[in-house]
């Protein structure tokens, strides 16, 4: 039943075949033996069980607050909890203990879900692998599976699955592992440069960035204000809509929220896509694709055509200037945004006691890893008098040239871009950490960036395994606010491809199999 | 126009020609991670990019000077010569943003620049927190946070512990 669905789950809990209690247990049972993944950073079981046995009161009386009622969910740590610590995987928010729940997460409560508890990240959502964070790194669980084990060759006996196993990618690692090893059927992230996608990619999970403006990010400790989203994981794509249905919306909390009303729908079991118009940009052909996802990609593409699709090459000339862009910008704003910690108010406070600007510095040198004092360094020195113009407003003015790509390929009459997510299938992490967090930043965002900086909707679906039995995922960009049109056609590509369940030893012996899932052709 | 489109796709199938340094089917630089991929069904050509070599010298060092600004600026250190490697590093990559030509082109602060924000009525709906805003801090007296002296700048660079120091 954990493997189920969340629509699957919520009709079980409103017939009675399972409790919110039991359900909420079996999860936590599931974190306590997946604790090697460490996807989790704080696991709140004793409010988990309490949310859950008010649900089962809600139940009893048939008064459900709706479909999430009583189905626990795990938030990424750089979400406010009240309550609950959150960290952002730094020693400069550890212990810290936040007075409030931000918006998404207050919404996921009042709808009654269970907040399981709090996934692992980079240290402040700044990497692509989940591997910077204090907690140390997530590793996916699909280096555990079936699938992965029998298509690696050890190379010797004594090197075991300790050292070969794959990352989960980045930032979301953790709320990307929850969902993917079944300790929990949805799961929030936060997507700035492709933060959601890149680990839904790796884990085989969908993953979806919403519109730049439609869902609140109050509570969600910023990165860079203009890109920042809330991002949703969720192991289908109708799931996806269910989650996208209850968080969306106007916040007077967040003035960033566009105020025209947002009215949650099902998705269309699309049958025939003749009227659909998908483009596939050429530059996205980005030099180190592998040649298994190019396969892959082009393959979706003929899945589109063949089914009576209009496919057509398209350009968006600026794609490769995303990153650089990125790299600036964000920088930029996370020099600003990193600004307010200082110990006074919150979070770590060194005992230097010399002075306000000492014992500022002496926080922030505590507090902070390398890759953040990077980031905050060169976001100072864009920010120079004498670099602003040369470097944060020409990044602000390419910022233009992408955003106006993209409003170019949509106007003439494009529906949906079809891309790949990533550049490869997960890499080792002991290959991953050879290169520092900024290049492989910059290696690994190349394809999911641009979405942001336009600040479109973009889902990544999981297609097929690759030859070494790992998730690969597509992504599908849609246009500014059309999210059901994106869900219907990559629910309905989701359903083309069949993409394999993950066949993992421990979810087999928590599993009561109340749900059996039938196994059909895959994709690949 | 559909099928054409597709039919050049699919002839577009011929490599074109490479510079000695880049990899015929687009395999990345992974070492141990490659994939044998078959090079045959190519539907879409590899797009070329310019070259960029990230191994071409920077073009110019940041000056002590400046990195001592910037650590007083930011309140956060280098910590040692990899922190100053990473700005160098860091600067040499945003320099490919002035390849692109951006005459004419208005700076964009927010992809939401055609709508107005909102802006609540300016009425009290919550506060009263006090308490619980206190209890984050490590230093308080009474319902002030407690801060050390102000007005005092941060020591000069001979002065102040940094991995500046030796550099200059």
């Amino acid at each position: 039943m954990l493997r189920a669905s969340l629509r699957q789950v919520s009709t079980a809990l409103k017939e009675g075949r399972v409790t919110p209690t039991e359900l909420c247990q079996r999860c936590l049972a599931l974190i306590k033996s997946t604790k090697f993944l460490n996807a989790y950073i704080t696991v709140a079981e004793e409010t988990a069980l309490k949310q859950a046995e008010e649900s089962e009161e809600r139940y009893k009386r048939g008064q459900p607050l709706g479909i999430l009622d009583g189905i626990p969910i795990a938030v990424k740590d750089n979400f406010n909890t009240a309550g609950i610590e959150t960290t952002c995987a730094s020693n400069m928010l550890k212990g810290y203990i936040s007075p409030y729940n931000a918006t998404v997460v207050q919404k996921l409560l009042d709808h009654g879900a269970v907040l399981l508890g709090k996934t692992n990240l980079d240290e402040f959502a700044m990497g692509s692998g989940s591997t910077d964070g204090v907690f140390g790194p997530v590793r996916n669980p699909w280096s555990y599976s079936k699938q992965y084990k029998e298509k690696s060759v050890p190379k010797s006996h004594s090197e075991d699955e300790e050292s070969g196993w794959v990352i989960t990618g980045g930032s979301s690692g953790g709320s990307a592992a929850a969902v993917s090893s079944f300790t929990c059927f949805a799961a929030l992230g936060s997507d700035t440069g492709g933060s959601t996608r890149n680990p839904a990619a790796h884990c085989g999970v969908v993953g979806l960035k919403p519109t730049y403006g439609l869902i609140s990010r109050h509570g969600l400790i910023p990165l860079v204000n203009s890109m920042d989203v809330p991002g949703i994981l969720t192991r289908c794509v109708d799931d996806a809509a269910v989650l996208l249905g209850s968080l969306a919306g106007h916040d007077p909390k967040d003035s960033t929220t566009i105020q025209d009303d947002f009215k949650p729908f099902e998705l269309p079991n699309l049958t025939d896509v003749s009227k659909l118009s998908i483009g596939i940009p050429k530059e996205y052909h980005a030099p180190g694709l592998s040649s298994e996802i190019l396969a892959l990609w082009s393959k979706a593409a003929d899945l589109f055509k063949n089914a009576g699709a209009k496919v057509v090459e398209v350009s968006l000339p600026h794609t490769r200037y995303s990153i650089v862009c990125y790299h600036v910008l964000c920088t930029a704003e996370v020099a600003s945004n990193m600004a307010r910690f200082d110990g006074l108010e919150y979070g770590h406070r060194s005992d230097m006691k010399d002075s306000t600007e000492s014992m500022y510095a002496a926080t922030r040198r505590e507090g902070f890893n390398d890759v953040v004092r990077g980031r905050i360094l060169s976001g100072n020195y864009f920010l120079l008098k004498q670099n602003y113009e040369k470097y944060f407003v020409k990044a602000q003015k390419v910022r233009r040239l992408i955003a106006n790509d993209f409003v170019k390929v949509f106007r003439s009459g494009v529906d949906v871009l079809l891309t790949p997510t990533t550049l490869s299938d997960a890499a080792p992490y002991m290959e991953f950490i050879q290169e520092d967090n900024r290049t492989r930043s910059a290696q690994d965002d190349i394809l999911t960036q641009a979405a942001n900086m336009a600040g479109l909707p973009a889902i990544n679906v999981p297609t097929a395994l690759s030859e070494r039995g790992l998730p690969v995922g597509l992504q599908f960009i849609g246009r500014s606010f059309q999210e059901k049109q994106l869900l219907t056609v990559a629910k309905w590509f989701e359903k083309q491809v069949q993409f394999p369940v993950i066949q993992l030893e421990e979810v087999k012996r928590h599993d009561s199999g109340v749900f059996q899932h039938q196994k059909s052709a895959s994709f690949s | 126009m559909r099928a054409l489109s597709f039919v050049r796709w699919l002839r577009a199938g011929r490599v074109p020609p490479r510079g000695p340094e880049s990899r015929h089917s687009g395999d990345s630089g992974h070492s141990g991670h490659r994939h044998s991929g078959d090079s045959g069904h190519r539907v879409y050509s590899e797009y070329r990019y310019s070259e960029y070599r990230p191994q071409d010298p920077p073009q110019q060092k940041v000056s002590v000077e400046v990195l001592d600004h910037l650590e007083h600026l930011a309140l956060v250190d280098f910590r040692d010569s990899e922190g100053v490697e990473r700005l160098q590093k860091a600067i040499q990559f945003a320099d490919q943003l002035h390849e692109v030509n951006t005459d004419g082109v208005e700076p964009m602060d927010s992809v939401l620049e055609d709508r107005c924000l909102y802006l609540r009525e300016d009425d009290v709906t919550e506060g009263n927190c006090t308490k619980e805003l206190l209890e984050n801090a490590r230093e308080k007296v009474e319902e002030y946070f407690v801060a050390p002296p102000g007005n005092i700048p941060l020591p000069k660079l001979e002065e102040r512990e940094t991995f500046l120091q030796g550099s200059k």
